[in-house]
């Protein structure tokens, strides 16, 4: 209701500084027939900036130092003697009460005098003050309206003005970006500091063994965070996907690019192309159900013990999840290498599968190793397959026919949401995603690298 | 010179026979690798025809559902119950709340179970030994809350019989489609045998018939009544993401790649702007959920398990990639036409919105829609801001606690009872994809439309 | 034969007078084009072109660009082939072997007419491995000595060998653009060519390696027949015995040098040289 009020003022004050401003701006080039620097329209924007700005102020302060100000308010209301009897945990239970009560919805057990006449007064309060918000944020848009307004002559550069407006704001569009990667390291960085004050980092980094205890009662019993069995699951995982993936991948792009007539190639590239769309719990579903299964019996026709979820399970569809990752890339960076190359090839009768293999794969290397750089960096941080399909078994083991876990895996297992973020238990999430933050970040910006400075040698 | 010239004709004689002499060696290995290549195509192919034809191969028999016709008698011996309040003279209005309140109250406490087992009972062939444990494992569980709701909505039913169309149990399912093994012996059916042979006694006579599976779209998630689970609750959840993520991240994404594309001065800065977002744009989805487990939930208090909070994480991951879309689109404008609006005397910012931004429209457009598809399918970041709890409820406002399609499919592929929501997966999986590729065909449509207009 | 380090400015007649002009006539014709056509989808790119060309000699196509000189050269190694939705008609005879022929290998035939590119394009190898690459891949060396001995003697015959001696190994990209080009010409003569097609070879060149490359044009001539796509009508005059002009997908002229250039019998010819088209 209140932002609904809110909102509706702000409209209201809005329209009406607009169409002052475009009215008044009118006025100047109808009267008196002088040129007028900005059109209408920038005059009316002007104002209604000028409108906005100082009545969003206010709302925001309110929003900032409102809650303190109730706060003290509900304390001031409650008898000193009680607010002195109870204890935090209490006075903040009392506090929700007497909210609860202004609200009207009413509260659970026997309503105490003194709450109820606070309820009833923090209700007036919150009436009133709200009521001061909203006219102080009016008055304050009506004087800036008028100031502005007296403000636009013909010689006003209101489309400047205007448009410096317009920058500023899309420059703290373009900062949102910094602060998501700012706010990604700051909560990955904190909640992992959090956790290693209980865990030695030398016993998470290079521990072998991961056995977090789940009862965070037990004090002392954290259980033990090692890291290596999953970087070594996830490696291997990696690994496994990367078989797959390369060469089915690369010999696509050379296929598609080289050989492919163009009507092939116009159908069969988006047709694997889909692969790249499909959302990866689809992947892990079929993982699961059909993948898995078939490589257990698969593996039991040939006397080898391979289980339904398994590292390799999970690494060869994860594989097939990257290979359009990796055809795409490769097919770029085969197209830019430059065609006299291939005619020189040609020329001295080289047949296509020497060119290609002996020209322009090596003039192509740089680009495709950044480009299996990329593919490495989503394949580590791929979650829903390994979560599905790897079997989550975090022991440090060299079998890829054996389930194990992985970094993101245990991310996932770790922080279930509901978790509070005050034992080792849930925080381990964050420095394991610390972890895998700066993996995939220094392949990808090695990664980027390479592929940028490969792209400038050829242009 | 004549010495010199017929030593160079046997020098080339000889590197023509040196030639052929490895030319079929080379043709062979040429047509091998070609031969991979090809192979390479029919493999990435196979696996998505693979991945499709088994998928909707699973997930098609989830699409029917087996209803169960019964005759339903609101036996007074069973339900005694008063007949509902009736508003008295000078009744106040919650008085009357209250007792209906508590008329509805005493109806939940009968024993509905009794009604649905002799309207079982009584379809069932006579001299068929069976105990009511085992007819009630016929029926959904939630049969007695649909038989109970027609009577509240209509008291005066009691002491009648009506035709009730109700859902057949997840484990009758699987027994009548052969989810489960049939010859596997007594121990380890779910369905006691006198059950699996009154089911089968129930196909043949009509009483249970199949039908498209409404269900799936119209009801909400639900465990104690597997077969009457749907996607509802996931889908609006869905959609309130989609809607934060689309007024969200489509005008910051185009507002920040108008700046650094048109407005930014080329400097350190800029640069390092850049760098970011590509590499923001390849950090793992699950990182941004660990973001918004800690800023959001942690710190700002933001409702666990809400579509607000999946929204705000899924707006993050996609950010950059509309930036980087976006971006794209601005750099192929011809300087020509920057020139021609500058040399009629606009200004900057005129240029970029009367002039280049409605050129780019079309791939904006796209791209935009491409990354809310993308964003549609993510799974890891929501399960880490709580969204993968249950929850029973159709989502009314951003603030409720959702699932998401994708969450869905995670949470019934973990069911226990495998054998019934295997296929509901699978048809879950088809909802999504099939969401997926409406977005995708609706964003090649509007791009060559748009592209044919400009 | 170690001739061209220092002697960078030659003069026109001294290119011209190596070799009596009319002697190219009397020489056997090792190539013959009869009715050559070229189609890009539904572009017809060359018209009937009938042409030929003897052996142990420099002909030079020339005419203003777009007018299917290069397109006429590429057909000659078949290296149309590589272009999707290129279609070619007519014959075109090697030693009266039709080079279109379905049984004849374009490998070898590529053997046998090599080619220089517009641009140098040295592989992103080493000098040496440049040269060795054609030898090792149609197996012309049995042995390592044998590959060191090609290499050096087609380095010697391009002029580069005393200019790289010292660096065989460093990577063929690193050379000077004139270097480069030689070391294509390297490249091209390592296979043993019979005849060596060049698509205006000094057109990225700065004039003194432009100098450089056709005093090596016309030391090669004793022994391979060469082509040149040239747009440098004198650069025709220095290098070529015999020119053909093109224009429009058509082969309006050709014979002797010396006649295309001070005597031409079509009208176009005489406008193209006095500068009036192009």
């Amino acid at each position: 209701m209140n932002s609904l009020v809110i909102a509706g003022l702000l409209l209201v004050l809005l329209g009406l500084a607009y169409q002052s401003g475009w009215s008044r701006s009118r006025g100047l080039s109808t009267a008196n027939g002088v040129k007028v620097h900005s059109r209408p329209q920038y005059h009316g924007s002007y104002v209604a900036i000028w409108t906005l700005v100082p009545a969003l102020i206010i709302i925001a302060l309110w929003a900032w130092l409102g809650d303190g100000i109730t706060h003290n308010f509900i304390v001031s209301q409650i008898p000193v003697e009680t607010v002195q009897s109870l204890d935090q945990v209490g006075l903040n239970a009392t506090i929700a009460r007497i909210r609860s009560l202004a609200t009207g919805y009413g509260v659970a057990g026997e309503i105490l005098p003194y709450e109820q006449t606070a309820g009833d007064a923090l209700r007036s309060f919150q009436f009133i003050t709200f009521l001061i918000v909203v006219v102080a944020a009016a008055v304050a848009g009506i004087v800036a309206l008028l100031y502005a307004r007296g403000r636009i002559t013909a010689r006003l550069r209101a489309r400047n003005a205007v448009e410096r407006v317009i920058n500023i704001a899309l420059l703290a569009c373009s900062a949102v970006a910094i602060l998501t990667t700012v706010g990604i390291v700051a909560s990955l960085v904190s909640e992992a500091y959090k956790f290693f004050t209980f865990i030695h980092p030398l016993d998470f980094f290079f521990g072998t063994v991961w056995n977090p205890s789940f009862s965070s009662t037990g004090g002392a019993a954290h259980g033990q965070y090692g890291l290596l069995p999953l970087l070594v699951g996830t490696l291997m995982i990696t690994l496994i996907a990367m078989l797959v993936a390369v060469p089915v991948g690369l010999m696509a792009a050379i296929y598609l690019s080289q050989y492919a007539h163009h009507s092939f190639r116009a159908v069969a590239k988006p047709i694997i192309e889909i692969l790249a769309g499909i959302p990866t719990i689809v992947f892990g579903f079929f993982a699961l159900v059909t993948v898995g299964p078939f490589l257990r019996d698969f593996g039991s026709l040939v006397g080898l013990d391979i289980k339904a979820t398994s590292a390799l399970t999970a690494g060869i569809v994860m594989g097939i999840m990257i290979i359009p990752f990796v055809s795409s890339l490769s097919d770029d960076i085969l197209n830019q290498v430059p065609r006299t190359l291939r005619d020189g090839a040609y020329g001295l009768g080289a047949t296509k599968s020497e060119t290609i293999r002996n020209v322009l794969l090596p003039a192509a290397l740089p680009g495709i190793v950044g480009a299996f750089l990329l593919a490495v960096s989503r394949a580590v941080g791929e979650t829903m397959i390994v979560v599905l399909a790897a079997g989550n078994s975090p022991v440090l083991r060299g079998n890829p026919f054996e389930p194990v876990a992985t970094i993101t895996v245990s991310i996932v297992n770790q922080l279930t949401g509901d978790s509070d973020f005050a034992g080792p238990q849930s925080l381990v999430a964050f420095a394991l995603g610390l972890t895998l933050f700066v993996i995939t970040l220094c392949l990808n910006v090695f990664a980027l690298y390479i592929v940028r400075r490969f792209r400038e040698q050829y242009e | 010179m004549t010495d010199m010239l017929s030593t160079g004709q046997q020098a080339s004689i000889d590197r023509t026979r040196l030639i052929r002499a490895g030319l079929r060696k080379r043709h062979l290995s040429e047509n091998i690798f070609k031969g991979l290549g090809l192979a390479a195509i029919i493999l990435a192919l196979g696996f998505v025809a693979l991945l499709f034809v088994d998928i909707v191969r699973k997930g098609v028999p989830a699409f029917t559902q087996s209803n169960l016709h019964l005759a339903i008698t609101y036996d007074p011996a069973i339900l005694k119950i008063d007949p509902p309040p009736v508003r008295a003279a000078g009744q106040s209005d919650a008085d009357f709340q209250a007792a209906n309140l508590k008329w509805q109250r005493d109806l939940a406490m009968l024993n509905w179970n009794k009604v649905i087992e002799a309207s079982l009972r009584a379809a069932a062939p006579a001299g068929l030994e069976i105990d009511a444990k085992a007819l009630l494992s016929i029926a959904e569980t939630d049969a007695r809350h649909v038989v109970r709701e027609m009577f509240v909505a209509n008291p005066s039913l009691l002491g009648q019989t009506v035709e009730v169309e109700l859902l057949a149990s997840a484990n009758a399912v699987n027994w009548i489609r052969g989810n489960i093994d049939r010859s596997l012996g007594d121990a380890q059916q779910q369905l006691s045998a006198s059950a699996r042979t009154l089911i089968d006694e129930f196909v043949a006579n009509g009483t249970i018939t199949n039908g498209f599976a409404w269900s799936i779209f119209t009801n909400v998630d639900s465990r104690s009544a597997p077969a009457s689970a749907g996607l509802l609750g996931a889908f609006v959840g869905t959609l309130w993401m989609m809607l934060i993520v689309i007024v969200l991240a489509v005008p910051i994404g185009v507002a920040s790649a108008i700046y650094l594309e048109e407005f930014a001065p080329k400097s350190r800065i800029t640069d390092f702007i850049e760098v970011n977002i590509n590499n923001l744009a390849a950090v793992p989805s699950i990182v941004f959920g660990l973001l918004g487990a800690a800023a959001f939930i942690n710190y700002m208090h933001l409702p666990i398990s809400a579509p607000i909070v999946g929204g705000l994480v899924l707006t993050l991951m996609t950010l950059p990639t509309i930036i980087i879309a976006t971006r794209g689109a601005l750099l192929g404008v011809s300087p020509a036409l920057r020139q021609a609006a500058l040399g009629m005397g606009a200004s900057k910012t005129q240029m970029v919105f009367h002039h280049v931004l409605p050129v780019t429209f079309p791939s904006i457009l796209t791209a935009t829609i491409l990354g809310v598809a993308h964003a549609l399918g993510e799974t890891a970041p929501l399960l880490l801001i709580g969204m993968k709890a249950f929850v029973a409820a159709v989502p009314a406002t951003p603030l409720d606690q959702a699932t998401a399609l994708p969450v869905q499919i995670y949470l019934w592929q973990g069911n226990e009872n495998r054998n019934f929501f295997e296929p509901r997966t699978a048809a879950a999986i088809m909802v999504l994809l099939l969401v997926m590729i409406c977005l995708n065909g609706v964003a090649i449509y509007l791009r060559s439309r748009l592209e044919k207009r400009a | 034969m170690d001739m061209l380090a220092g002697k960078v400015k030659m003069t026109q007649q001294s290119v011209n007078t190596a070799m009596n002009p009319a002697d190219a006539l009397e020489r056997p014709i090792r190539l013959t084009a009869r009715d050559v056509t070229v189609h890009y989808g539904a572009k017809q790119a060359l018209h009937g072109i009938s042409i030929d060309i003897p052996d142990r000699a420099v002909t030079s196509f020339i005419g203003p660009s777009g007018c299917g000189k290069s397109t006429f050269l590429r057909c000659i190694n078949r290296m149309n082939d590589t272009i999707e939705g290129a279609r070619v008609g007519g014959t075109i005879k090697l030693d009266g072997e039709d080079i279109y022929d379905p049984s004849l290998d374009v490998v070898e035939l590529r053997a046998r007419i090599g080619m220089v590119f517009q641009k140098p394009n040295p592989f992103p190898k080493s000098i040496y491995e440049n040269v060795a690459y054609g030898p090792k891949i149609h197996g012309l060396a049995r042995s390592k000595t044998d590959m060191d001995e090609i290499v050096v003697s087609s380095l010697r015959k391009a002029g580069l060998f005393e200019e790289v001696k010292d660096r065989l190994n460093e990577p063929g990209t690193g050379l000077s653009g004139g270097q480069q080009q030689r070391l294509c010409i390297a490249r091209a003569i390592a296979v043993g060519p019979e005849v060596i097609l060049m698509d205006e070879p000094c057109s990225a060149l700065d004039p003194i390696a432009t100098a450089i490359i056709e005093e090596l044009i016309d030391e090669l001539r004793e022994n391979y027949t060469i082509v040149i796509v040239t747009h440098s009508m004198q650069q025709a005059a220095r290098v070529s015995q015999r020119t053909a002009f093109f224009h429009l997908g058509n082969l309006i002229e050709e014979g002797v040098t010396e006649d295309i250039f001070t005597n031409p019998v079509n009208k176009q010819t005489q406008d193209y040289i006095m500068g009036r088209i192009g």
